[in-house]
């Protein structure tokens, strides 16, 4: 690309979304971050664990089955 | 010890002082990505609680600044990813006048959209890099790439939005 065609096509950009003046904090957020700290872990289910353990067993010993699960995600 | 020290042990107190200090300047490095000033709140708590979760793995000698913007950058990128395509940049935040800016309208929807289908990868680069004017070693560092590669980024996303306008009929 060239030179000049890079510098129309940022000027574009810039006239398009132009740059923030100054973002500024408008408040304080420490009680929002100890409200977060607070707030009770998600706790996964003990089922996941097995299903994910199970997969990965299978994985370890059919390694053939790797590339048809990969297609299917 | 001093502050740095007391937070990589965990202490409540000194991650206290390190959240007032350093807030503002997070917050102002993830808006200028997210551009939406409730959810650049959000996840300016959600840096400092992965950064509070990770104490144990900072080193008190490092930079506590540049070690939270890159924990932010992923945190945006994140976001980013989860809402991809469905939440367009805000137009309504303080910036600077854009020349000719309503005669431009459908062409400035066009680089919108285009901006928006990049992938995050290269849409935070485009957006810090050529949109916020941000230094490359600033941003290489907080996405933990070589400036080398956030030049071959922007090279790659410059090229898709080209070829995207160009598709739109939009001259770049």
């Amino acid at each position: 690309m060239k030179d000049r065609e890079f510098k129309e096509l940022d000027k574009k950009l810039r006239d398009a979304i132009p740059p923030l003046r100054q973002p500024e904090l408008g408040r304080d957020l420490w009680p929002a971050m100890l409200q977060k700290m607070n707030e009770p872990r998600v706790r996964v289910p003990w089922f996941d664990w097995l299903l994910a353990a199970v997969a990965a067993a299978v994985l370890l010993f059919f390694p053939g089955a790797i590339p048809a699960l990969l297609y299917h995600l | 010890m001093d502050l740095l020290q007391r937070f990589a042990t965990g202490d409540l107190d000194a991650f206290e002082s390190l959240f007032r200090q350093h807030q503002g300047a997070v917050y102002r490095w993830i808006v200028r990505i997210v551009r939406d000033p409730a959810t650049a709140e959000d996840l300016t708590v959600e840096t400092f609680w992965r950064a509070y979760r990770a104490h144990a793995r900072f080193r008190p000698d490092g930079n506590f600044e540049a070690w939270l913007r890159q924990i932010g950058t992923n945190a945006a990128l994140d976001h980013l990813r989860s809402v991809r395509q469905h939440v367009p940049l805000r137009e309504d935040l303080p910036a600077d006048p854009a020349p000719d800016a309503a005669e431009q309208d459908e062409s400035r929807r066009a680089i919108f959209s285009a901006l928006l289908s990049l992938p995050p990868r290269l849409r935070i680069v485009v957006q810090l890099g050529l949109i916020e004017q941000q230094p490359y070693r600033e941003i290489s560092d907080a996405l933990g790439i070589s400036e080398s590669a956030v030049k071959l980024r922007m090279f790659r996303a410059i090229r898709i939005l080209r070829k995207k306008l160009q598709q739109w009929d939009v001259r770049p």
